[in-house]
């Protein structure tokens, strides 16, 4: 019962670290957009690959989480 | 569909719960549309099951292996069929497939490994694109199942990645060189231990990496789906013009999803190949 309380809240603690993440990398790329907009594409990418970075972060603590879930 | 989980438990929740986990879950029986034989067709779970030292190894064919074979059967007929059509000017379905393969060229192997490497891996990063993004679409279809939403599907892949980078860090600065380059030039030689064993620890994480993103965005956005479904049998049939709008909205996010994690998967393997080669510039 414990694990799955403890399971519950670490999934929601990771995701608000990885939003507050991937929210910050959105919101640079829109600013480098806006006053560069030519180099979108380039933004773009750094973007894509940053915020993938972080979502793997993320996932190893949803994994965690399901284990503890699971046990 | 609830009947799988039907025999379970009596109540509606645990039913809900045993559906979804009989969409998600790798299993021996293959849906297929009603016909004479009934509605689904047995896998025989024991063709391949054997004992090698002391563990139980079960390499029978599942309903996650005919999906990768249908997938590969899939991309093996498109190839053949697109070879014979190849023209400078490609019509209909050949310049959506050539859009792609150039986006992977230009946008992915080009700009992470520069002009020079990118032609000697375009070819094995068109096969993971399309491979992955067909496995996807795939669990997207009526009696389709989500062979990538399977930590083994995505552990064997993100395996296959891993040998790529390891093969062209070697094949770029030879075998002694790759392993010296685990302790970049310039760092203190008391920091050499600790250098190793982070960097070790870096080749392992990437794929791993690679395998549980993949793995855990295939299988959430199903669960969501199904999770909306399983609610008009739990709050009643009032609920549902609700879920059904929230399910197609997810379903649609769920078509750009397969194709964003196949362009993820690729574009990291890239660059992680591109971190290794393309040092020297």
């Amino acid at each position: 019962m414990l694990a799955h309380l403890a399971a519950g809240i670490g999934a929601g603690l990771a995701v608000i670290g990885g939003a507050y993440g991937i929210g910050r990398i959105a919101e640079g790329a829109m600013h480098g957009t806006a006053r560069q907009p030519s180099a979108s594409g380039d933004i773009r990418t750094s973007m894509i690959i940053a915020a993938a970075l972080i979502e793997g972060v993320t996932l190893f603590a949803e994994v965690v989480c399901i284990l503890m879930a699971l046990k | 569909m609830l009947e799988h989980g039907a025999h379970a438990a009596g109540n509606v929740g645990e039913q809900v719960k045993n559906m979804i986990l009989h969409h998600i879950i790798n299993g021996w029986e293959i849906e297929v549309p009603s016909s004479h034989w009934g509605s689904s067709v047995e896998l025989d779970s024991h063709l391949w099951h054997f004992q090698l030292a002391g563990i139980d190894v079960n390499m029978s064919i599942s309903k996650h292996v005919i999906m990768m074979f249908v997938a590969a059967g899939l991309l093996l007929l498109m190839a053949l069929l697109l070879r014979r059509k190849i023209a400078l000017v490609p019509r209909g379905f050949l310049s959506m497939i050539e859009g792609f393969v150039l986006f992977i060229r230009d946008e992915i192997a080009v700009a992470t490994m520069g002009k020079h490497h990118a032609p000697s891996y375009t070819p094995f990063l068109c096969t993971t694109f399309f491979f992955i993004l067909t496995c996807n679409l795939l669990g997207l279809i009526p009696y389709g199942s989500t062979a990538t939403g399977n930590i083994s599907v995505t552990a064997g892949l993100a395996f296959v990645a891993f040998v790529a980078i390891q093969f062209a860090g070697m094949r770029q600065m030879g075998v002694f060189g790759y392993f010296r380059h685990l302790v970049p030039p310039g760092v203190p030689w008391w920091l050499a231990p600790v250098m190793i064993v982070v960097e070790i620890l870096g080749i392992f994480a990437k794929p791993f990496a690679l395998c549980v993103r993949l793995f855990a965005n295939m299988t959430a956005g199903h669960v969501v789906i199904l999770s909306l479904i399983g609610l008009i049998f739990v709050m009643g049939l009032a609920i549902s013009p609700v879920t059904v709008g929230f399910g197609v909205f997810m379903y649609i996010l769920e078509i750009f999803v397969a194709f964003l994690q196949a362009y993820i998967f690729t574009m990291l393997t890239s660059l992680f190949i591109g971190l290794l080669v393309a040092g020297e510039h």
